[in-house]
C-alpha cells in the first residue's frame, strides 16, 4: 500500500497546498510518494525531497505540462495509478480539474474534498456547503482524494527523499493552452494566508474597497478576500471570494469588513482559528460566528484600526 | 450542431438543511427542491449559443427519481427543446452519471456537453470530468466565458490566482462558473410552450450502465458549531484583545 501526492508547483517551488496533501497521504499509511510533472522542475522535486513524510519523489519532465492541462497531467498519473492504493490531489482548481479524469478512467469513485481520514478507507468530507459533515467509505480498490487543505496541517520541510527521475507520459491532447491572466502581487495566496483581510458589499464601490481594505491588509501583511455580494457588484475581482462556491479559507485570523455573513460565506471562512467582524447591522449573522465583534461603521472603525495597529 | 445539458434536481439553495438525528443523512422531506444553480447557467449558456446561432439544439438530460421531470421542464421553459430523463431511484453517484451521459452522448451524437461545476449538494465537482475522460473528449472546466471560433471552442477558465484560455476541439465537455451568464427569468408563456416539449425516459439497463454506488455513506452529522463569541466596545478594546488574549497579531 502506498500512496501517489500529485505536487501542484511553479516549477521552481511547491504551492503550499501540497504540504497539507502529503499530511492528508501520510494518514493514509503506507508510503508517500510525489509525482512532480513540470518543465524545467528541478527546483520542485527537490523542494517535494524535503518535505517530511515523502519517501520517494517523481520528476517527469514534459514541454507540456507546464500548463497543467487535465488532458496531459491526466496520463501520466494513469502511468503511474497501478502501483498505488491511494491518489492524493490538493482540492485547488487544478486538483479538481484532474482528478476525477483519473477517476473516471481506472472506473473508480473520487472522493471529494476530504477533511479527514479515518482509515485507508473511510473519509469525512463536506456536503451541502459545509451544513453536515458526511464519513463515507469508498470501496473501489483504488482511492482518487481531493484534499481539502484547511482540513489537515501543512507537512514539515524537513525531510531529504530521493528523487527520481521517470519517462514523461503525455495525451494526444485534443486541448490547448492559449493564454493566462494572472494577477500578480507581493500579497500571500488567499488559500495559504495566516490573516485575511475580506470586504463585503457595504464597502459600496471598488474604490472604496480599495480605499479602506488595502491599507488594513498591508498593515496586517494579510491575503484580500471578498464576499460573493462584493464580487458580483464589481468591487473586488472573482478569485478573491471566500466561500462555498469560491475559496475556502482558514488563517488565524479573518477580518470581516461589511460583510453580513450568508450561509455561503460563513462555508468558506468558518475554520479561521480567530474571527473579527467588523459591522453596523447588529443582527448580521456574521456575529454568530465572531470570536470579536464590532458593532461600528467600518468607514471610520478601519482606519482607525489601522492607525491603532 | 446539437448540444447536451445536463440538469440535476437537488435542495434549493435557500433551504438550510438539517441533518436527521439518526444521522442516516439529511432531511430533504417537504423541502423545496430546484434545479442546481450551476446546472441553470448551463441551460442558460446552450440556450445562448443556439440563440447566435452556433447550436441548432438543446437537449437536456436529468439523472434520477421521477420529479426530475420537473427540473427538465424549467430547462426547457428557459428554452431547451427537448428533454430526456435516466429514471432510477438508486442513490446516483458521479461515476454512474457520467457513464449515463456517456451512453446518451453515444446515442445522440452531440457537439458539446454543458454542465455545471459542481451539485450544491453533494459538493463532489466530477461529473463533468469523469464525462470527458470516459468520452475521451477535451474539458474546459470552470467556464466563465465560451466562444466559438473557427470551428473550435475558446473557454476562459476560472483558475486559482486569476484566468486562463483553453482551444478545444469539438465534441467537448464544458462546465460553468457562477459568472459565466445570469440566468434569464422564465416566463408564463415559455412555461407553457415547455409542458409541450418532448421528455423521453430511459433506465439505467436500457443503456446499459450500472449505476451501484461505489461509496457508501457511513454516517451523516453536524459539523462542529462555533459559538459567537463577544462584542468589543471600540477599535481599541478590539486591538488589546487581539494582541493580548487571541495573540494574533
Amino acid at each position: 500500500m502506498a500512496s501517489l501526492v500529485i505536487a501542484e508547483h511553479d516549477n521552481h517551488s511547491l504551492k503550499p497546498a501540497t504540504l497539507n496533501t502529503v499530511t492528508a497521504a501520510i494518514a493514509c499509511g503506507g508510503e508517500v510518494h510525489v509525482l512532480v510533472a513540470g518543465k524545467n522542475a528541478a527546483a520542485a522535486a527537490t523542494a517535494a525531497s524535503q518535505v517530511a513524510g515523502v519517501s520517494k519523489v517523481l520528476h517527469a519532465e514534459a514541454d507540456v505540462f507546464v500548463q497543467g492541462l487535465a488532458e496531459h497531467m491526466a496520463a501520466q498519473v494513469l502511468a503511474l495509478a497501478s502501483g498505488y492504493s491511494h491518489i492524493l490531489f490538493a482540492a485547488t482548481a487544478s486538483g479538481k480539474n484532474i482528478a476525477p479524469r483519473v477517476a473516471a478512467k481506472l472506473d473508480v469513485a473520487q472522493v471529494s474534498d476530504i477533511t479527514r481520514v479515518d482509515s485507508p478507507d473511510t473519509f469525512e468530507r463536506p456536503i451541502y456547503a459545509g451544513n453536515a459533515m458526511a464519513t463515507v467509505q469508498a470501496t473501489d480498490a483504488t482511492k482518487v482524494i481531493t484534499v481539502r487543505t484547511t482540513g489537515f496541517d501543512a507537512a514539515a520541510t524537513s525531510g531529504s527523499a530521493a528523487v527520481e527521475s521517470i519517462q514523461a507520459t503525455t495525451a494526444d491532447a485534443k486541448s490547448q493552452f492559449m493564454g493566462s491572466e494572472i494577477a500578480k502581487n507581493d500579497r500571500p495566496e488567499l488559500t495559504a494566508a495566516k490573516v485575511i483581510v475580506s470586504g463585503g458589499r457595504a464597502l459600496g464601490s471598488a474604490e472604496k474597497f480599495n480605499e479602506v481594505i488595502t491599507p488594513l491588509a498591508d498593515k496586517l501583511g494579510a491575503a484580500l478576500g471578498a464576499s460573493r455580494a462584493a464580487v458580483d457588484a464589481g468591487y473586488a475581482p472573482n478569485d478573491w471570494q471566500v466561500g462555498q462556491t469560491g475559496k475556502i479559507v482558514a488563517p488565524q485570523l479573518y477580518v470581516a469588513c461589511g460583510i453580513s455573513g450568508a450561509i455561503q460565506h460563513l462555508a468558506g471562512m468558518k475554520d479561521s482559528k480567530v474571527i473579527v467582524a467588523i459591522n453596523k447591522d447588529p443582527e448580521a449573522p456574521i456575529f454568530s460566528v465572531a470570536d470579536y465583534g464590532l458593532e461600528a461603521d467600518l468607514f471610520v472603525a478601519v482606519p482607525e484600526l489601522v492607525k491603532l495597529l | 450542431m446539437k448540444a447536451l445539458v445536463a440538469v440535476k434536481r437537488v435542495v434549493d439553495y435557500n433551504v438550510k438543511v438539517r441533518v436527521k438525528s439518526d444521522q442516516t443523512g439529511v432531511d430533504i422531506a417537504n423541502v423545496k427542491m430546484s434545479m442546481n444553480p450551476f446546472d441553470e447557467i448551463a441551460v442558460e449558456e446552450a440556450v445562448r449559443l443556439k440563440e447566435k446561432g452556433i447550436l441548432t439544439e438543446v437537449v437536456v438530460v436529468s439523472c434520477g427519481v421521477t420529479q426530475c421531470q420537473e427540473t427538465l421542464r424549467t430547462a426547457m421553459a428557459i428554452g431547451a427543446d427537448r428533454g430526456i430523463l435516466v429514471e432510477t431511484s438508486e442513490e446516483l453517484q458521479p461515476l454512474a452519471v457520467a457513464k449515463l451521459l456517456k451512453a446518451l452522448a453515444d446515442k445522440e451524437q452531440p457537439g458539446m456537453v454543458i454542465l455545471g461545476k459542481q451539485a450544491i449538494d453533494d459538493d463532489c465537482n466530477q461529473t463533468g470530468q469523469m464525462l470527458a475522460a470516459l468520452a475521451d473528449w477535451p474539458q474546459a472546466t470552470f467556464a466563465s466565458k465560451v466562444e466559438m471560433v473557427d470551428g473550435n471552442l475558446h473557454v476562459t477558465r476560472e483558475v486559482d490566482g486569476g484566468l486562463e484560455t483553453l482551444k478545444l476541439s469539438l465534441p467537448a465537455v464544458i462546465t460553468t462558473d457562477l459568472r459565466l451568464n445570469e440566468p434569464r427569468y422564465v416566463t408564463l408563456p415559455n412555461i407553457m410552450k415547455a409542458k409541450k416539449k418532448q421528455i423521453d425516459i430511459f433506465k439505467p439497463e436500457d443503456l446499459g450502465v450500472d449505476v451501484t454506488p461505489r461509496i457508501k455513506t457511513l454516517k451523516v452529522s453536524e459539523p462542529p458549531k462555533r459559538s459567537a463569541g463577544i462584542k468589543v466596545a471600540d477599535v481599541a478594546a478590539l486591538v488589546d484583545k487581539l494582541k493580548n488574549e487571541a495573540k494574533v497579531i
